[in-house]
């Protein structure tokens, strides 16, 4: 860890401006991910911005009948909440088959959104990473990439998204409030937050510099049965092989994917075709994707899955 | 005491304190906190400064040239020590590596320096400044590829042995000849032991002499490795290790914590400790080799083996032992014509050595899977093949060799009756339970009882109060527990009037913790101290020695009734003994047995396999204490499964290193993995194995464990897979739509 100043943010906005006019300063929230990382010196943030006392955690009800979620709501608040659970159950079950316990009293709304990858090269400063560090290459291309990426890919990364609340927002047509160092405020839909690698693997959202998340709103609610499906190696307390988000009604539905992209993964084109079974939708989802022979097992997993997913929703 | 001749009646016999479920007498100690362990020596080392070990960047080659100067300014640095300044330094003969690389380099995250600090964060910060270029060689990682370039090693005693191959009858011609044959190939990967505790040292120098407050499974090991690698004398060495969270093999030996904080302590002119981080854990110290093994066996049309053959191949550094994955086949089943064989390819990977029953819990997720698909061959039951296939005597060595006591038929019926074994289906795949698949698996454990010498100091004082003292080490099996029992029963005292120190160089050596001989040996170590110390009473109370009965406090003899601490008197009495064995583990085969039983769920969809319920019957001797041998049970079918379905330490081909060395991504079971697990103890003792007539019970339970939830897997969902660990991409590739 390298040393640090630290302070403690008035308000978003001067969070904000303050972000903007400290070189290489962060925010900290639950600092799930960032101490990790800031032990690794995989992150090493000249100044921190705590941003745990700015009164952002609170859910409250939209104009338009949806949720607002303040951008410091802890994961387990947000799980447990009546109308998340009534109303957006999906997301319930995508927050709940993450991490573990005490992870999610700790996690925030917008760190969660924030988390960096798994990739275990990522991880490790004795190997080539151009997330980490750019121009350095990627150890993950031709090593251990089991659990990484099959769409979205570039040569230059392969890494996934580990979130799965992220997938349920997605499915859920989110949108990510903030506001900038200047303190104007904008709403960025999350199909549009999370990038995809390209050319540039360590730029992952399109928050400009010192933009701070504010919450997060869902829009009403959409009915339907919600569904989460996560695959993993172990019970619990493992990262998403890949997991499926569905939300079904009798006129349609969404879904939306984890574990295979560097963001969550939704073809709205594939959910036309959900009528016709889960091996056409599948099939549009997976359009394009570029496996590994380690990874290339995604493709049949996605497929089936998501067949017990719709028989599940039908049922 | 030398224990020659099987055990005849004696104190322990009476099972008062012996045998009952007696808490652990250190629990409180641990559940709140007060248990210091060897990073948190503050009460010992209060100016302790911090090391911090910087690890080495590549797998194989040397250092080209190593700058330290911008550590050695960083803020609060104390010293930096390195090959460059460390001094002459000898290789333990225990050790395949050295604990210090330079200029060569050995495998990925030898430690290459340790940073001492004022603070833990500026020690690991400035270890990130010591600038290191290296000249990189290219090295072998993949056991497949060396496979072929495997050597016959040396193992057996001292490793300079001839115990790596076996041969009886004509294995060949038997095999050719069998009406039913089985010949399948296995392989197990790389593991890491993953104990809680990872591996911590508070060193302190005073006068040249060096007290070591470290995690460790063998105390005099630790003295002697240390005097060999420091070049100073044993008697200049004195360590500590009265707690230890966990250690399943890795501590078995020192690592580099404890001679970088000695070096660091040297430099620094201060106390120093150091702990590795849980990366460090995986490739800075030793691991579970992977294998690859062979297995060959042929019978006649009833089931009876009449030819079985194991090969196992492993990987280790240049001078390292293989896993001894055969060892088992020796002595599981019958067969008049056998052959089992070790071959030790050279690999540059992180040293290979002993983690939890090395040997038979590796052999066995092989051996027990070969069993089922010949059982399935046969179409007989898996539990009637094994049955059918009992030996009472060691098969190699015929029936002048028989075993002390062997009922694994028992262990096979009961462990088959509890379960409900006869509600499985034998054709695979044909049972659903909503999205579930669900299948049955068993498989036979067998692990080695292994007895060593081990010595004991017992004393009582005026009041009545009996301590133990030896150097036996407590990995949180329950050391303390079964050796205040043992003391209690043999004084005629209850638990609590027993004081036990353990895990100090400066007491009697013991048989330490390792290979699950060390609840047997060092309680048979405390009941020879014992009996010489009631010899003492006795003879100071004038009573006759074979009369005398220790029982409520007392000693009673001829009418005469004293209470222990009255006998004792102010100066108190003590006596010192040490268990000596003699030729018993030759003239018979000693081993503990175990039968396990699983239920599996194998998503239909997706492939993933969840255990449903699993449960067991063992048979290891006498049953010190039924709740800590429990434990040890559970605990190890708990590391079966997660063989099984999950450990696997990833090699990365290109850097020759474990690549998921955390314990997010080296997955072990958590507690959703796992359901209520049923353990039964077979009622028996074994007079052959000491006179606690005890056995080893902490590694059996692993040992076919993670076989029986593979056959459960085959049987549920008809893929059979023989690549460890059994992930849902093993499976889903084998489905027959794939």
């Amino acid at each position: 860890m390298k040393a640090f100043t630290y302070e403690r943010a008035e308000s978003p906005a001067a969070a904000a401006a303050a972000a903007a006019g400290a070189p290489g300063a962060k925010f900290i929230a639950g600092g799930t991910n960032l101490l990790d990382l800031m032990k690794l010196q995989i992150e090493t943030p000249k100044h921190l911005i705590d941003v745990n006392h700015l009164g952002l955690d609170r859910i409250s009800p939209t104009p338009d009948g949806g949720l607002r979620i303040g951008a410091l709501v802890r994961n387990t608040d947000l799980a447990a909440d009546k109308r998340v659970r009534k109303a957006y159950a999906v997301l319930s079950w995508a927050l709940l088959s993450g991490a573990s316990g005490q992870l999610r009293n700790r996690a925030t709304t917008a760190g969660n959104l924030l988390q960096r990858t798994r990739c275990p090269y990522f991880y490790d400063t004795t190997q080539p990473c151009n997330k980490r560090q750019p121009g350095a290459g990627c150890a993950a291309l031709v090593g251990f990439n089991r659990n990484l990426a099959i769409l979205g890919t570039s040569e230059q990364c392969i890494a996934t998204h580990p979130s799965d609340m992220a997938v349920a927002m997605r499915l859920l047509d989110a949108q990510v409030e903030t506001v900038r160092p200047d303190g104007r405020a904008r709403a960025i839909p999350i199909a549009d937050f999370h990038r995809l690698p390209g050319t540039t693997p360590s730029v992952e959202t399109a928050l400009e510099r010192g933009e701070f998340i504010t919450g997060v709103t869902l829009p009403k609610p959409l009915g339907g049965v919600h569904v989460y499906r996560k695959v993993r190696d172990r019970a619990s307390y493992a990262f998403a092989l890949i997991s499926v988000a569905a939300v079904i009604g009798p006129e349609g539905g969404r879904l939306a994917f984890g574990g295979l992209a560097h963001k969550p993964w939704r073809v709205e084109s594939a959910e036309a075709r959900i009528g016709e079974g889960a091996k056409a939708s599948a099939a549009a989802v997976l359009a394009g994707a570029r496996t590994t022979p380690q990874n290339a097992f995604k493709l049949q997993l996605v497929e089936r899955t998501l067949g017990a997913v719709l028989e599940e929703a039908k049922a | 005491m030398k224990f020659d001749s099987p055990a005849g009646r004696n104190p322990i016999d009476r099972m008062k304190v012996v045998g009952q479920p007696v808490d652990r007498i250190d629990g409180k100690l641990k559940t709140t906190g007060t248990a210091r362990y060897a990073y948190e020596r503050q009460d010992a080392a209060p100016n302790a400064a911090y090391g911090y070990i910087l690890g080495a960047a590549i797998a194989k080659g040397r250092i080209a040239s190593l700058d330290v100067s911008q550590a050695q300014r960083a803020p609060g640095v104390l010293a930096v020590v390195t090959y460059q300044n460390a001094g002459r330094l000898g290789k333990a003969k225990a050790h395949t590596a050295r604990l210090l690389a330079g200029p060569g380099v050995q495998h990925f995250d030898q430690a290459v320096a340790v940073v001492v600090a004022e603070t833990f964060e500026q020690a690991r910060d400035a270890s990130k400044r010591i600038k290191v270029d290296y000249t990189r060689t290219k090295g072998a990682y993949d056991l497949a590829a060396a496979k072929a370039s495997a050597v016959k090693p040396k193992i057996g005693p001292d490793n300079g042995g001839d115990l790596s191959d076996t041969a009886v009858g004509d294995f060949a011609g038997a095999f050719a000849k069998a009406a039913v044959k089985l010949d399948a190939t296995y392989t197990t990967p790389d593991q890491c032991h993953a104990m809680m505790e990872p591996h911590a040292t508070t060193a302190a120098w005073e006068d040249g002499k060096l007290t070591l407050w470290t995690s460790n499974q063998m105390i005099a090991w630790a003295v002697r490795d240390m005097s060999e690698t420091l070049l100073i004398p044993k008697e200049n060495i004195h360590v500590m290790s009265p707690y230890i969270g966990g250690g399943f093999g890795s501590k078995l030996w020192v690592r580099s914590d404890v001679l970088l904080a000695a070096l660091g302590a040297k430099a620094a002119g201060r106390p120093v400790k150091v702990a590795l981080t849980r990366p460090q854990a995986f490739n800075n110290t030793t691991h579970r080799p992977a294998t690859i093994q062979r297995i060959r066996i042929g019978c006649d049309p009833t089931g009876a083996i009449t030819a079985i053959g194991h090969e196992s191949w492993s990987g280790n550094l240049a001078g390292g032992r293989p896993e001894t994955a055969a060892n088992q086949t020796r002595l599981l089943y019958a067969g008049a014509n056998r052959m089992t064989s070790h071959r030790l390819a050279t690999l540059d990977l992180p040293e290979a050595n002993a983690m939890r029953a090395p040997g038979e819990s590796t052999g066995l997720l092989a051996l027990e899977i070969a069993m089922d698909e010949l059982a399935e061959k046969l179409k007989m039951d898996p539990v009637e093949l094994r049955i059918l296939n009992d030996t009472q005597f060691d098969p190699e060595r015929g029936p002048e060799r028989p075993f002390s006591h062997r009922n694994l038929v028992g262990c096979l019926k009961t462990g088959a009756e509890r379960f409900g074994w006869n509600k499985r289906n034998p054709t695979p795949g044909q049972v659903r339970d909503g999205r579930w698949q669900v299948g049955m698996g068993m498989a036979a454990a067998f692990r080695g009882n292994v007895t060593m010498k081990s010595a004991a100091r017992v004393g009582i004082n005026s009041k009545g109060v009996v301590t133990v003292a030896t150097d036996m080490t407590d990995i949180g099996t329950g050391s303390y527990t079964v050796i205040a029992q043992t003391a209690a029963e043999m004084m005629g005292v209850p638990v609590d009037k027993v004081i036990v120190l353990l895990g100090d160089s400066s007491f009697p050596v013991s048989a330490g913790s390792g290979g699950q001989w060390g609840g047997n040996c060092a309680t048979a170590g405390v009941y020879a101290a014992c009996m010489k110390l009631r010899q003492q009473v006795a003879q100071k109370l004038g009573f006759n020695s074979d009369d005398a009965v220790f029982e409520d406090g007392k000693v009673t003899s001829g009418g005469r009734s004293i209470l222990l601490g009255k006998a004792a008197g102010d100066a108190g009495l003590s006596a010192e003994d040490a268990i000596e064995f003699g030729d018993l583990a030759k003239t018979y085969a000693q081993s503990t047995f175990g039968a396990h039983f699983v239920e599996v769920g194998v998503d239909a969809a997706t492939c993933e396999i969840r255990v449903r319920r699993m449960g067991g019957a063992f048979a290891a001797g006498r049953i010190l204490n039924p709740k800590t041998a429990r434990s040890q049970v559970i605990g190890a079918m708990t590391m079966g499964i997660g063989a099984a379905l999950m450990e696997e330490a990833v090699i990365d081909q290109r850097a020759g290193y474990f690549v998921n060395h955390d314990m997010a991504e080296y997955h072990v079971p958590v507690h959703a993995d796992i359901p209520h697990l049923d353990v039964f103890f077979m009622d028996e003792v074994d007079e052959k194995s000491s006179p606690m007539k005890a056995k080893g019970v902490g590694e059996l339970g692993i040992c076919g464990a993670g076989a029986a939830v593979a056959n459960a897997v085959y049987n549920a969902c008809g893929v059979r897979i023989r690549d460890y660990p059994l992930t849902l991409d093993k499976v889903l590739r084998s489905l027959p739509s794939a």
